[in-house]
């Protein structure tokens, strides 16, 4: 298993350095710049702005230069958008926001997704079906930025339980946590059912329940190990989207996440700061693919560690 | 083998596990919580829009840092109670005769928050430093003003000391002009112009390039009515009221929290619950609503700017005026007014500058559809046949998608001309107007000083924001004479002049007056509103 993950992790390097590569390039050839604004600025001032920031460079020495930076000293560069902070900075005092969120989150998509899921699939075509199931329709067919408004009228502006935007005090994560949750609990939902019903229908499920199992221990013991294993390949990805924050969510609850800085610095062709998180979501989706891989090993009997 | 069971457990710990680390002080509520302060303190909470760049005044450009900037720091003039021109560090000033040097007296009793007093060296060393090239300020344009400025920026000067800033002595300013600016005083109240401690920028490296950290809580120094004690990046900015500011027993508040809110939706939902005072902006669908039930804490006030439609002349068909001229009327303006802007105080604009105290254009772009027709007609496309498609570009937001809708609908119905529209997002469509490959680009612009030198400087030929590639002798010619004009009689009658070549001309459409529309707790005293949306934090109070 050690060699599996050695392996696979020599593999991450010239994945890392492709999408660096690309996204560097493909960022520059966009049309407008950092430094382009509504009113006009000399020439003289943007050739000094650039300058600072090391854009007056030939462009394959700006690459090389960041590579070097990145590899060697770990320094993702300076934002073009905020002045003062780097990059590195700016990621450190965003990612804690975005984990929050995403760990409440993913701690609600799974409670409520595995037990709706199982409950849906033990209880075949009876009305706990039809109920989870629903649920889980809803929860895909509404996007976040219907459900978090709906969630802020009800238990912010009427009931007053909750504050409407904000990160400030323990309530402020409860109704962005839940938005973003219930989204995902859905597709879990969706998933643990179809795995469960599969795994169900399996001959050596048959055997146990001939031999006398219980329905709990035929369940947790046996069925479920084969049935989570769509869901383990679907949480690889979805980890990564979680914690690394959602644009969306944290936009419509204000929340100081790094998904905003992500998508807000294409906007800004804060060219640093896209690499940055490119960087960081990269390491972190083939962080989690390797986990999940891993983890579906051990789950499933028939795969090894090839 | 690990059974599921297990892995689950596994997996939880590892959610708590993560949670544990990140949850910073989720088990109590923050101390800075947005809705904490100690009982009876005059807070004001207001949305400040987006996150700002930076505090540093010599490196920042938005408004959002405008608002914050003017509580932390103070120039020669700030605003009055009532929104006039009032002393600020200068106590009084004198213009010479032909009006080219202004002597400013500085006050004894300003000071910087560390206590020391501030200086008119420290003006003098903070103009510099705006100047100073490699701190590629977006701004330094606003001193060009001063005798060798522009040259000093851009390198051709290295002897600040042949720039027109003198300090004859510690509380003597002495700025010495290339030309009349009759709207110096005006022009002052942008932070552009406010000073900034410079041994404290010096200490963190900022002397000479943006970007250093001392505009960070715990080093900023400032010499305004507060001082910066907190900034949560893309949460909010706390000040509190400084005790060293010169008119401290003026000063009403005990501080203002700006949050960084960018969506306005978000906003007023902020606003509804209580936890903020001001909404900087309220979302167009919700402005009937708040007219009509909460017309306490609604305003819509006059906005010193203009929605225009800029007009890429040097390419057919708009190349030729009679074409420019014909599609200028077949907009009806009130009808987007009344039927896209809520009819929120918004005022059709037919010339290009805003009505303001010191002027009000005369000239107008009158006609009708009659005549439309026939210009159309004369330029060879009668009842828009054989004219090629006109594209209107605009900036990605639903709001400028929804006038493009109704002016493509105009121009079809009432001359028969085909135009087509096309979103770009922000920098892709600031790339493609600068670069003149557009026919129509949507655009706006909101004056930097109250005159109207602010709006009809843009249209020089070659200006950097003329970006039409519109070009009129007569009108440079008199652009430039108006500065030279000896009284405002004759200085506003030359941009009566500019305004006549405009609107007969008309390289850009000039559609609507911009309305400032927002929601204000009826606690808060003291608003004042002014064409720039800009005051004094010192006078707003807050009732009990």
């Amino acid at each position: 298993m050690l060699r599996f993950i050695a392996r696979r992790l020599l593999e991450t390097i010239p994945v890392l350095f492709i999408i660096v590569t690309a996204t560097f390039f493909m960022v520059r050839f966009v049309p407008g710049g950092p430094f382009d604004s509504e009113k006009a600025t000399t020439p003289e001032i943007r050739a000094n702005l650039e300058a600072y920031y090391g854009l007056n460079l030939p462009l394959h020495q700006q690459y090389t230069n960041y590579l070097k930076a990145v590899v060697l000293d770990g320094d993702l560069g300076r934002s073009t958008k905020y002045a003062s902070r780097t990059v590195n900075e700016i990621i450190a005092d965003k990612l804690p926001a975005s984990l929050q969120l995403g760990g409440l989150s993913l701690l609600i998509a799974l409670v409520l997704g595995l037990s709706a899921g199982v409950l849906a699939a033990v209880k075949r075509n009876t009305k706990i079906d039809y109920l989870a199931s629903s649920f889980a329709m809803t929860g895909i067919c509404i996007p976040t930025f219907v459900l978090g408004p709906i969630l802020v009228l009800v238990f912010a502006i009427h009931l007053g339980w909750f504050s409407a935007s904000g990160w400030y005090s323990w309530q402020d994560r409860i109704l962005p946590s839940l938005t973003l949750g219930i989204v995902y609990a859905a597709g879990i939902a969706r998933l643990t059912r179809g795995g469960m019903l599969e795994v169900l229908n399996l001959d050596y499920i048959r055997t146990a329940r001939a031999k006398g199992a219980s329905e709990s221990r035929i369940i947790f013991k046996h069925a479920l190990r084969g049935g989570l294993l769509p869901v383990v390949s679907y949480l690889g990805p979805a980890i990564a989207g979680i914690l690394t924050g959602s644009f969306v969510i944290e936009t419509i609850f204000q929340i100081p996440g790094l998904g905003r800085e992500f998508v807000n610095s294409a906007f800004n062709r804060d060219y640093t700061l896209v690499l940055g998180t490119v960087i960081l979501y990269a390491v972190l989706i083939i962080a989690l693919n390797l986990i999940v891989d891993v983890v579906q090993v051990w789950l499933n009997p028939k795969l090894k560690f090839e | 083998m690990i059974s599921p069971l297990r892995l689950s457990c596994l997996f939880v710990c590892f959610v708590g596990t993560l949670l544990s680390v990140t949850l910073t002080g989720c088990g109590k509520k923050s101390p800075s919580s947005a809705s904490d302060s100690a009982p009876g303190s005059k807070i004001l909470r207001i949305g400040n829009g987006a996150e700002p760049k930076d505090l540093d005044p010599h490196v920042v450009t938005g408004v959002g840092e405008h608002k914050i900037i003017t509580a932390l720091l103070e120039g020669l003039v700030t605003y009055s109670e009532t929104g006039d021109i009032a002393p600020g560090v200068a106590e009084r000033w004198e213009i010479s005769e032909d009006a080219l040097t202004y002597t400013f007296h500085l006050r004894a009793d300003a000071k910087w928050s560390n206590g020391e007093p501030v200086t008119s060296r420290d003006f003098a060393r903070s103009f510099q430093r705006i100047l100073t090239p490699t701190i590629g300020s977006e701004y330094s344009y606003k001193l060009f003003h001063l005798v060798g400025a522009e040259e000093f920026n851009t390198g051709k000067l290295t002897d600040f000391s042949q720039v027109g800033v003198a300090t004859p002595d510690d509380r003597t300013l002495r700025l010495t002009l290339k030309h009349r600016t009759p709207f110096l005083l005006e022009s002052l109240l942008h932070y552009a112009w406010f000073p900034v401690h410079i041994p404290t920028v010096e200490k963190f490296g900022g002397l000479d390039r943006p970007g250093s950290t001392w505009t960070r809580p715990g080093n900023f120094v400032g010499n305004g009515p507060f001082v910066l004690v907190d900034w949560k990046s893309h949460q909010k900015i706390t000040v509190t009221r400084a005790a060293t500011y010169w008119d401290a027993a003026n000063v009403k508040l005990d501080g203002i929290d700006f949050f960084a809110i960018e969506s306005s939706d978000t906003e007023e939902r902020e606003f509804r619950t209580g936890r903020l005072d001001y909404a900087y902006s309220l979302p167009l669908s919700k402005i009937e609503t708040y007219r009509r039930d909460h017309a306490d804490t609604y305003r819509a006030t006059p906005y010193y700017g203009t929605y225009f439609y800029r007009l890429n002349v040097t390419k057919k068909p708009l190349d030729d005026k009679r074409v420019r001229r014909a599609l200028a009327l077949a907009i009806d303006r009130e009808s987007i007014i009344k039927n896209i802007l809520r009819d929120a105080g918004q005022t059709p604009a037919y010339h290009f500058t805003p009505v303001s105290q010191k002027f009000a254009a005369t000239a107008r772009l009158s006609g009708d559809l009659a005549e439309a027709k026939r210009l159309l007609a004369e330029a060879g496309y009668p009842d828009g046949k054989g004219m090629p498609a006109v594209d209107i570009l605009f900036n990605t937001l639903d709001s400028h998608r929804t006038i493009a809708e109704a002016i493509q609908q105009m121009w079809k119905t009432r001359l028969g001309v085909n135009a087509t529209i096309q979103n770009q997002e922000w920098k892709v469509y600031l790339d493609t107007t600068q670069t003149l490959n557009y026919q129509v680009s949507r655009a706006g612009w909101i004056g930097d000083y109250d005159d109207p030198h602010t709006f009809l400087d843009m249209w020089i030929t070659g200006g950097g924001n003329n970006q039409t590639g519109w070009s009129n002798a007569e009108y440079d010619r008199l652009i430039r004479s108006a500065l030279t004009q000896p009284d405002e009689a004759a200085r506003m009658a030359v941009y009566q002049k500019l305004e006549t070549i405009l609107a007969d001309e008309l390289p850009v459409l000039p559609i609507y007056f911009y309305t400032r529309i927002y929601a204000i707790s009826p606690k808060v005293k003291n608003w004042i509103s002014t064409p720039l949306d800009n005051r004094a934090w010192k006078w707003v109070d807050l009732a009990d």
